[in-house]
């Protein structure tokens, strides 16, 4: 059912809108983001990520306080957890909001779907994507990884998979904004993917359908349920491209070129991370 | 040499608002109305021509007078006041003949404006957050009304590109709320339940009656050419438009709503049009920046809009019927217009 506007009245009263403001009741913005469903989601969430996760930022200093940057993370777990650690920390460690790009699959979702946009979803596309960081000089996170990063098996574990072809680069030199690299260890151990049914997927629509750890210990809850994992996140330098912003399009060769830069020092920062860590649950 | 204006639609909501707005020019010295129907407002010195849906008669009248702009508003909008057929013929049909009088060889129409709709940028799940002029619409369209305005839009651009000394302008406006028009949302809002779909709560945008009637006056004034999208600033969502007009929400289930809700709109409770299902899962929204860099000031956002619509709706509740409303009689206007016994003031 769709969300009553989060303005805390009691059904009966009525707001009184100022003659010369806009007579808004919510704070649901242009994107479907409301910063009420946002505090009420870290408050939820806040036992998680501290107690459950423990998770430990390397470098948040270096995200932009100001101004607008594409953050880009390694993806991973069957139902990654990734995505909602990575927003938390920042909403609460820099009281900066932060939008996720994610697949248009999510708007089609009952309740699922508006949840996730009031969440701060928004679906991927470049035009979104530009408005947001050009215009309105936000935080977007991506992963450009996508599927595949998820649908690793076990035994791939922490091998970045390919940067689709850097569209998050193109997009980032078109917006004049730097690119945010940020690595995370722990997410593949969260929900470990053991095996794949394709057909099952297949026949359900699904874009893959998993078999995980969690699922042999706890069953069907294991869809929802990650592993406690100590999650790491470092934070690399903002990558900056030294070209004119605005353009319609940019070199295809350099596009790959610095996509592929990207995606070796998040893997070396992974890999550095991976070394340090002593065990799984405890980092 | 003073312009000379047509005015399509004058017997509807828009085209008698606009001449009526257009009175007021000084610049414009001749204004033709023409409409299927009798005008539903005072006109003081338009003239009125009744001609039918696919103007025919057009071409003569333009002709005849001369007139170097016309403006377009009859176009509808809405699936639940005409048939399909109906909404074909005016829309497409009426658009055809319209643009085939305006440009013969020795027409005299200099300037076009036409009144047509977001609904040509559709509403599904692909859709980018904000439509701007260029952005192409996702999916092909599956409404009668959103089929024959993409239509009818495409036959106003072959005109462009047809006749490059004519100005022609494209004006698309975002759903419409105000104190005196109704449309099948502002019906449903009007009503203590209104629907809406299951899990759902897009952001829609609206526009005021009276920025529509001055976005269309500033683009005829002003002679602007191209195509310009014209919605209140902000978006907000549905649940929050039923909230600000005061009526509750009735969840329809997300799959084949509108078999749910047929025996209510047989009832007549409920509207639910095809083009109301895409919009209340997905909204719209548009980018208005255009036309505001061309200079045009809104006076109402999309949430003033609803405001002043839910205001006027609880005033004429409480309130007792106003005026009797205005019956066109054509004998009267007529005399007013030509009779040599009234004394006309010279032209201020």
């Amino acid at each position: 059912m769709p969300l009553r506007p989060a303005d805390g009245a009691a059904p009966g009263r009525r707001h009184e809108a100022v003659a010369t403001g806009d007579p808004r009741r919510s704070d649901v913005d242009e994107w479907g983001r409301s910063d009420r469903v946002r505090s009420l989601a870290r408050r939820i969430y806040g036992p998680v990520y501290s107690n459950w996760f423990r998770a430990a930022w390397e470098g948040l200093e270096k995200i932009p306080v100001t101004g607008g940057a594409l953050l880009v993370g390694n993806h991973a777990g069957a139902v990654p957890s990734d995505a909602p650690v990575i927003m938390h920390g920042i909403e609460s460690e820099l009281g900066r909001p932060v939008y996720g790009l994610a697949d248009y699959f999510f708007r089609t979702l009952p309740v699922v779907g508006t949840l996730w946009s009031r969440a701060g979803g928004v679906p991927a596309r470049p035009d979104n994507a530009y408005r947001l960081l050009h215009d309105q000089a936000q935080l977007a996170l991506v992963f450009p990884e996508g599927i595949k990063g998820v649908s690793k098996p076990y035994s791939d574990r922490y091998q970045l998979r390919r940067f689709g072809r850097g569209g998050f680069v193109e997009i980032a030199m078109r917006s004049g904004v730097p690119v945010v690299p940020i690595a995370i260890v722990g997410s593949e151990e969260t929900m470990p993917i053991l095996w794949q049914l394709p057909q099952l997927a297949q026949a359900l629509g699904l874009p893959y359908f998993p078999v995980t750890a969690n699922m042999l210990v706890m069953g069907p809850l294991g869809l929802v349920v990650p592993f406690p994992a100590k999650l790491r996140l470092r934070v690399l330098d903002p990558v900056t491209f030294d070209v004119e912003p605005g353009l319609d399009r940019y070199p295809k060769g350099r596009v790959i070129e610095e996509a592929e830069r990207i995606r070796q020092s998040m893997q070396a920062a992974v890999n550095d991370m991976l070394s340090r860590r002593r065990s799984i649950w405890f980092g | 040499m003073g312009r000379r204006v047509l005015v399509t639609g004058a017997d509807t909501f828009w085209g008698g608002r606009v001449i009526q707005a257009l009175e007021n020019d000084r610049d414009i010295e001749v204004l033709l109305g023409l409409g299927t129907r009798v005008p539903t407002v005072t006109f003081e010195r338009a003239e009125f021509v009744r001609a039918d849906q696919t103007y025919s008669i057009l071409s003569r009248i333009v002709h005849a007078t001369q007139v170097d702009t016309v403006i377009h508003t009859f176009m509808i909008v809405d699936s639940t006041q005409a048939s399909s057929k109906t909404i074909h013929e005016v829309n497409v049909i009426g658009t055809m003949n319209l643009l085939a009088a305006a440009s013969a060889p020795e027409s005299s129409v200099r300037q076009l404006v036409v009144k047509s709709s977001g609904l040509v940028y559709g509403s599904s799940e692909k859709d980018p957050a904000t439509f701007s002029e260029d952005t192409p619409r996702e999916r092909s369209p599956r409404t009668d009304v959103e089929r024959s305005l993409v239509e009818a839009e495409s036959l106003v651009r072959d005109f462009a590109e047809d006749n490059p000394s004519a100005v022609v302008a494209l004006l698309r406006f975002a759903n419409v709320l105000g104190d005196d028009i109704v449309t099948a949302i502002s019906r449903n809002l009007s009503r203590a339940v209104c629907p809406c779909i299951f899990g759902f709560d897009p952001l829609v945008q609206f526009v005021h009656e009276d920025d529509v009637v001055r976005a269309l006056e500033f683009v005829t004034q002003h002679r602007l050419p191209g195509t310009y999208n014209v919605a209140g600033a902000g978006r907000l969502p549905w649940s929050e438009v039923a909230a600000i007009c005061g009526t509750r929400l009735l969840p329809l289930p997300p799959v084949r709503p509108s078999l749910a809700v047929m025996p209510l709109v047989r009832l007549g409770l409920f509207g639910f049009p095809p083009e109301l299902d895409a919009l209340l899962r997905y909204g719209r929204g548009m980018d208005t920046s255009r036309l505001v860099s061309a200079g045009f000031e809104y006076r109402y956002t999309s949430a003033g809009a609803v405001q002043s619509f839910a205001r006027h709706r609880r005033l004429r509740r409480a309130a007792g019927r106003s005026a009797s409303p205005y019956v066109y009689e054509h004998d009267v206007e007529q005399f007013f217009l030509h009779s040599p016994s009234v004394v006309r003031t010279t032209a201020p």
